[in-house]
C-alpha cells in the first residue's frame, strides 16, 4: 500500500493549479485589455459640426445628410441585383466583391455597401428598400457649402489618416478632420468634442446593452459656429473678375486686420469635394500642375513684388535719412549703375524726379539711386543691408505673417549673410544688388504680404496680424489679432509716400484705377518672371500687380492684386483692384465698360503659349 | 456515539457549497437579459438533477455498505450493458453517441459507469484472496478498468476514457508494482517529446541517452548491461514510431491541433486555439476580486464556448476573481483530502478502495478540467464535478457522495 500517494498527488495538482491561477489573475495584466477589446464597444456620439458665416452673417458652410447603404451579410436574402446595381450605378462584379468582403469581415456585424449616397439617389433607394433584406440605410452628416467660391479659403474635411491618428489621440479611424483651410485651423472649435458611450457586445459583435450601465459614458460638447471676416459678396465678385486668368486678390480692412477677401484663381466649387465622386475629383485637381487649383495664389504664391516694393525702399531711405522728399535724381530713360550695366526706365531722358514724381512715374533711376544710398552709406554695406532687412522685417516680410490659415509662404528678403555667401570675398555693394531697388532681384513676397504692406501704409506705420476669423460663438478670438504691430518707420515719413501713391492713381501709372468720389492710393507693378522650359531659363510675359488702399484718409480697404502674365500693372491688376474697391465702398459698380473688359478678358491664350511647344513672343 | 454526530457533515457542507457555487455561476453563464426563458430552462433542469441527487444521498444513508459490495458486480454488468446499448439506442450529439434520450432529459451512462467501476474495483480488491502485486490478480483489476474505457473511447468520448484509466492510480496506491507507473510516465514523456521535436529527433535522443547508460553500466560492471539497454531502446523506439504514426494518421486534425496549440507549436487564436485563448482572457481579466456577479464581459458576450458546462470555472474566475477561484480550488482540495483521509480510516478493503476511487475520480476531473481551462492540459471534454451544468454528471457525483457518506458513517461499526 502506498498511503501517501493520493495526498501527495492532491497537493501537487492543487499547487500547480494555484500557481497558474495566481499567475493568470494576479501577476499578468494583459488580459484586461484583451477582454475589453473583445467585449466592449466604444461608440462615439458626434456633435454637429459648427457652421461658418461671413462678416455679414451670410451662411457659408453648413451640414447636409448623406446616406450610407449598410449590409448585414447574415440577413441577406436573394435580391434583384440588377435593380440595385442600376440604381446605384454600380457594376455587378463590384457588388459581388463588396458583399464577399463584408462576409469575410463579419457575418453579423454591419459593413458599408456603398457610402455617401446623395439625397437624390437616397429618395429612389428608400422606396425600394423592402426589396433588399439585410440592408439598411445609415444617415451621416457631411459639409454643405452655400457658396461656389472660396474653396481654398474654407478648405475641406476628410477622413483621418494613420498620421493624424498617431499624432492626435482624439481621433479614431473613420472620423473626419479639417484637412485644409479654415476647417483645419479651427478644427477644434468646429468639431466640438465627441461623447463616448460604452456598449457591451457579444462574440458575434452584436450590441447587447450598455457597459457598466453607462456610468462611464460622457456627453458630447457641442461645436461652435465661426464668423469669418470675409465678405462673401466681394469674394464672389473678385473671383468673377479673375475668371480666365491666373492670379490672386487679397483685401484687408486696415483698422482691424480682418481679411475681406482672399481670391485665388482658377478655382473650383467646394461642393465638388463632398460626396462619392470626391476622390476622383480631388485627384484631378491635384494632377493639374498648370492651373494648380489647390495652390492658393493669394497666400502661397511667392512673386518678386516689382514696383510696389519701391515705396518700401522710399520709406527706408527717408527713415535712414539718406534722402529727403525733395532730393532729385536725373533720369536718362534709365541709367548706368555699373560699367555697361544699364537699367531702362519709362521716363523721358533728362527728367529730374523727386520722391513724389519717382513714385507716381515709377522711376527706376530714382529708386536705384536711393537704394544705393541706403546700402552704400558710409561704405558699411553689411550693416546697412541688415538695417534695411530689419525695417522690412517689421512689415512682416521675409517671414510668415501669422494669420489663421494653414497654408502660406514666408517670402524672402536677403540680408548680409545671404550676399556674403552669394558673392565670396564680400565683393558686393549697392550697385551689385540694385535689382532689389525696384522689387526684382532676390526679393519674394506673397500677395497677402503685399496687401499687408498696403494696409501698413494706409495705417501710417502699423498693422494688425491679418486674420480670417471675426467671431467665435461663445469664445474670444486669439488676442494676437488685436495687438498692434508697429513698424520701425516713423509715422511722418508715410505722408510723403501716401501722397505719391495718391498721385499714381490721379496722374501717374494707374489713372485707370481712379474712382469718382473716392481718393484711391495705389502702386502699380510689372514683374519680370522666368520659368524653366526643357531646362532652359525662359522669360515669360510680365505679371501684372497692383497694391492699393482707399480712401486716402481713414482707409476702409487695402488690397493687393496679382494677375500672372498679365503684362503691365495698369492693364489688369489696377482696374480689378479699382473695381473691387468701388464694389466694397459703394456697393455697386458704375463703370460697366471697365467691369465688362475685366470680366470678359481672358489670358488663356497667354497661358497656352507655354504648353504649345512652339516658339512665342512675350509682352505683346 | 451519537448517530447524528457520526455523520460527515463537513464533507456534505463542501458538497453543498460547491453545488451552490455551481448553480450561481451556471445562472450567470446562461443569463440573457432579453430572454430569461432560456436561463430559467437551464436552471430548472439542473435543479431537478440536484433534487434527485439529494434524495438519493438521503436514501443511501439507510442502505448498508454490504449491499453495495454484494451487488457491485451486477451494477458493473448493468453499466457495461448500458454502454453497449449506446450502439443501438444512443442519441448522437456533436459526433458522439454518449446519451440516452429519456423524455425531455438525456442521460449519459458513462458518468454512472465511473461509480460502477469504483464499486467493482473495490469489490475485486476486497476479495478474500486478492493480492494486487500478483500478476494474475492485477490483470483482473486491469480488465475491469480497461473494458469500460474501450467502450467509452469508441463512442468516442476520450475524456471519460481518460478518467476511467485514472483508476490505475488507485491500483498504484493499493500496491500495484511500481514499474506500471514508471512505464506510464516514460511513455508519456516519449509521447510529448515525439510531438514536440518529431520522431527522428526523439529516436536520436533515446539512442544517445541509452548509449551513456550502457557505458555507465559497463563501467560499474553491471551484468547483462546490453540486454537491458536494448530492451528499453526497442520498446522506446517502437512506441515513438507508433505515436508518430497514430498522431499523423489516426488522429483527426482537431486532435492534432489541440496538442500543437498546447505545446506552443501553433498559435491560432481565431481558429482552434480560440477556446484556450478566450478562457484565459476570461480568467486573467477577472483579476484579484473579479468583475462582479453578472458583470463578466467575457461571460455576457458568450466568448467562451461551453461556458456553463466544461468551462464553468471561467465564469467563477471572471466574476469572482482570484478570490473565487482560490476558494473553489481550495474546496475541491479539502474535499479530496477528506475523502482520502476517510479511506485510510476504513477497516474493510472494499470501503477503502471505494473511497480512494472516489477521490481519484475527483482529482482527475478537477486536475484535467481546471488544467484545460487555465491552458495546462489539451482540450479534453470532461466537466468540473458538482459545478458544471449537466444532470448526469451531478447525479453520478451525488451517488458517489451518498455512498461515501454512508461509508464514513459506517466506519466505526
Amino acid at each position: 500500500m502506498r498511503t501517501r500517494f493520493f495526498t501527495t498527488a492532491t497537493a501537487f495538482v492543487g499547487s500547480v493549479l494555484f500557481i497558474r491561477l495566481f499567475f493568470l489573475q494576479i501577476l499578468s495584466d494583459q488580459y484586461d485589455d484583451l477582454s475589453l477589446k473583445n467585449s466592449v464597444l466604444k461608440q462615439y456620439v458626434y456633435p454637429e459640426r459648427g457652421y461658418v458665416f461671413d462678416r455679414n452673417g451670410t451662411l457659408l458652410v453648413s451640414n447636409q445628410p448623406m446616406y450610407d447603404l449598410m449590409l448585414i451579410p447574415k440577413n441577406l436574402k436573394a435580391f434583384d441585383t440588377l435593380d440595385l446595381c442600376d440604381m446605384l450605378r454600380l457594376p455587378k462584379s463590384k457588388l459581388v466583391e463588396i458583399i464577399n468582403k463584408a462576409q469575410r469581415y463579419s457575418l453579423r456585424a454591419p459593413s458599408v455597401l456603398l457610402n455617401q449616397i446623395s439625397k437624390q439617389d437616397y429618395a429612389i433607394l428608400q422606396e425600394k428598400m423592402w426589396k433588399f433584406p439585410g440592408m439598411y440605410i445609415q444617415r451621416k452628416s457631411v459639409r454643405n457649402y452655400q457658396t461656389k467660391v472660396a474653396s481654398n479659403l474654407l478648405g475641406y474635411i476628410s477622413e483621418v489618416n494613420n498620421f493624424d491618428i498617431r499624432n492626435n489621440p482624439y481621433y479614431v479611424k473613420g472620423e473626419l478632420i479639417g484637412r485644409q483651410g479654415i476647417e483645419k485651423t479651427y478644427e477644434k472649435i468646429l468639431r466640438g468634442t465627441k461623447g463616448i458611450s460604452y456598449l457591451q457586445r457579444d462574440k458575434f459583435n452584436r450590441i447587447i446593452g450598455p457597459y457598466k450601465d453607462g456610468t462611464l459614458d460622457t456627453l458630447p460638447i457641442p461645436a461652435q459656429d465661426i464668423t469669418l471676416s470675409i465678405d462673401i459678396e466681394l469674394q464672389e465678385y473678385g473671383t468673377r473678375l479673375l475668371e480666365n486668368k491666373r492670379g490672386g486678390i487679397l483685401a484687408i480692412e486696415p483698422n482691424t486686420g480682418e481679411i475681406l477677401m482672399s481670391v485665388s484663381t482658377p478655382t473650383f466649387d467646394p461642393n465638388a469635394l463632398v460626396g462619392r465622386d470626391r476622390s476622383a475629383f480631388f485627384e484631378e485637381l491635384k494632377q493639374d500642375t498648370l492651373n494648380r487649383y489647390l495652390f492658393d495664389r493669394s497666400l502661397q504664391g511667392q512673386y518678386a513684388p516689382g514696383s510696389p516694393f519701391k515705396v518700401l525702399n522710399a520709406l527706408v531711405a527717408l527713415e535712414e535719412g539718406v534722402v529727403d522728399s525733395n532730393t532729385k535724381f536725373t533720369c536718362y530713360s534709365g541709367h548706368y549703375y555699373a560699367r555697361n550695366q544699364f537699367m531702362a526706365c519709362m521716363c523721358p531722358s533728362g527728367t529730374k524726379n523727386n520722391l513724389n514724381r519717382g513714385i507716381y512715374k515709377s522711376c527706376n533711376t530714382y529708386f536705384s539711386n536711393i537704394y544705393r544710398r541706403i546700402i552704400d552709406k558710409g561704405n558699411k554695406v553689411e550693416e546697412n543691408i541688415n538695417t534695411w532687412y530689419k525695417h522690412l522685417n517689421s512689415f512682416g516680410l521675409g517671414n510668415y505673417l501669422g494669420y489663421d490659415h494653414p497654408v502660406g509662404q514666408p517670402g524672402f528678403i536677403p540680408n548680409a549673410n545671404f550676399y556674403n555667401l552669394w558673392y565670396p570675398n564680400q565683393r558686393w555693394r549697392g550697385s551689385t544688388i540694385v535689382s532689389n531697388a525696384i522689387g526684382q532681384g532676390e526679393i519674394l513676397m506673397t500677395p497677402i504680404q503685399l496687401a499687408n504692406l498696403a494696409t501698413t501704409i494706409a495705417n501710417r506705420g502699423f498693422f494688425y496680424t491679418p486674420h480670417f476669423v471675426k467671431e467665435i460663438q461663445g469664445d474670444f478670438i486669439d488676442p494676437k489679432y488685436k495687438t498692434k504691430r508697429v513698424t520701425s518707420i516713423s509715422k511722418k515719413h508715410f505722408t510723403n509716400v501716401i501722397e505719391g501713391m495718391a498721385d499714381v492713381v490721379s496722374k501717374g501709372t494707374a489713372r485707370v484705377a481712379a474712382i469718382r468720389g473716392i481718393e484711391v492710393c495705389g502702386k502699380t507693378g510689372t514683374i519680370e518672371n522666368f520659368t524653366k522650359m526643357d531646362g532652359v531659363r525662359t522669360q515669360l510675359t510680365d505679371h501684372s500687380v497692383f497694391i492699393a488702399f482707399a480712401p486716402k484718409d481713414n482707409p476702409k480697404i487695402a488690397l493687393a492684386v496679382i494677375v500672372e502674365n498679365g503684362y503691365w500693372g495698369a492693364r489688369w491688376a489696377a482696374p480689378i483692384a479699382s473695381l473691387v474697391i468701388e464694389k466694397y465702398l459703394k456697393g455697386e459698380v458704375k463703370r460697366r465698360w471697365l467691369e465688362n473688359r475685366m470680366l470678359n478678358g481672358s489670358l488663356e491664350a497667354e497661358y497656352e503659349k507655354v504648353t504649345s511647344n512652339k516658339p512665342f513672343t512675350i509682352n505683346e | 456515539m451519537n448517530k447524528f454526530l457520526r455523520f460527515d457533515w463537513y464533507t456534505l457542507s463542501i458538497y453543498l457549497l460547491l453545488v451552490g457555487i455551481g448553480l450561481v455561476n451556471i445562472y450567470s453563464a446562461v443569463y440573457d437579459v432579453d430572454n430569461t426563458a432560456i436561463s430559467t430552462g437551464f436552471m430548472q433542469k439542473q435543479l431537478i438533477a440536484l433534487g434527485i441527487g439529494i434524495v438519493l444521498i438521503f436514501l443511501f444513508q439507510f442502505i448498508d455498505i454490504k449491499f453495495f459490495e454484494r451487488y457491485a458486480s451486477i451494477l458493473f454488468m448493468l453499466s457495461i450493458l448500458s454502454l453497449l446499448g449506446l450502439w443501438i439506442f444512443g442519441r448522437e450529439v456533436s459526433g458522439a453517441s454518449s446519451w440516452y434520450a429519456i423524455g425531455g432529459f438525456s442521460l449519459q451512462p458513462s458518468e454512472f459507469a465511473k461509480v460502477a467501476v469504483a464499486l467493482a474495483i473495490a469489490k475485486y480488491l476486497g476479495g478474500f484472496n486478492t493480492r494486487i502485486d500478483r500478476v494474475k490478480d492485477y490483470v483482473g483489476a486491469l480488465v475491469i478498468i480497461v473494458i469500460p474505457s474501450i467502450l467509452t473511447i469508441a463512442q468516442p468520448d476520450p475524456g471519460t476514457a481518460i478518467v476511467l484509466l485514472g483508476f490505475l492510480f488507485v491500483l498504484h496506491a493499493e500496491g500495484l508494482p511500481s514499474y506500471f507507473i514508471y512505464t506510464l510516465l516514460l511513455l508519456f514523456g516519449l509521447f510529448i517529446l515525439t510531438l514536440l521535436i518529431g520522431a527522428n529527433f526523439t529516436l536520436i535522443t533515446i539512442g544517445v541517452l541509452l548509449l551513456f547508460t550502457y557505458i555507465y553500466r559497463r563501467w560499474r560492471k553491471v551484468k547483462k548491461a546490453l540486454r537491458f539497454v536494448l530492451l528499453i531502446g526497442i520498446m522506446g523506439a517502437a512506441f515513438t514510431l507508433s505515436v508518430s504514426y497514430i498522431f499523423d494518421n489516426i488522429f483527426e486534425q482537431r486532435h492534432r491541433d489541440r496538442f500543437n496549440i498546447l505545446l506552443g507549436k501553433e498559435v491560432d487564436v481565431q481558429g482552434v486555439g480560440y477556446n484556450i485563448n478566450q478562457s484565459q482572457i476570461a480568467i486573467g481579466s477577472g483579476g484579484g476580486l473579479g468583475k462582479g456577479y453578472l458583470q463578466g464581459t467575457q461571460t455576457k458576450g458568450g466568448f467562451v464556448p461551453e461556458q456553463q458546462t466544461d468551462y464553468i470555472f471561467t465564469t467563477v474566475a471572471e466574476e469572482w476573481g482570484f478570490l473565487g477561484t482560490a476558494l473553489v480550488l481550495g474546496l475541491f482540495m479539502m474535499l479530496i483530502n477528506q475523502i482520502v483521509k476517510t479511506a485510510y480510516k476504513q477497516k474493510t478493503t472494499f470501503s477503502r478502495v471505494f473511497c480512494l476511487g472516489f477521490a481519484c475520480i475527483l482529482l482527475i476531473h478537477v486536475g484535467v478540467n481546471l488544467g484545460m481551462v487555465v491552458g495546462l492540459v489539451p482540450t479534453i471534454g470532461i466537466p468540473l464535478p458538482l459545478m458544471s451544468y449537466g444532470g448526469s454528471s451531478l447525479l453520478a457525483f451525488s451517488i458517489f457522495m451518498g455512498i461515501y457518506l454512508r461509508v464514513y458513517y459506517q466506519r466505526i461499526q
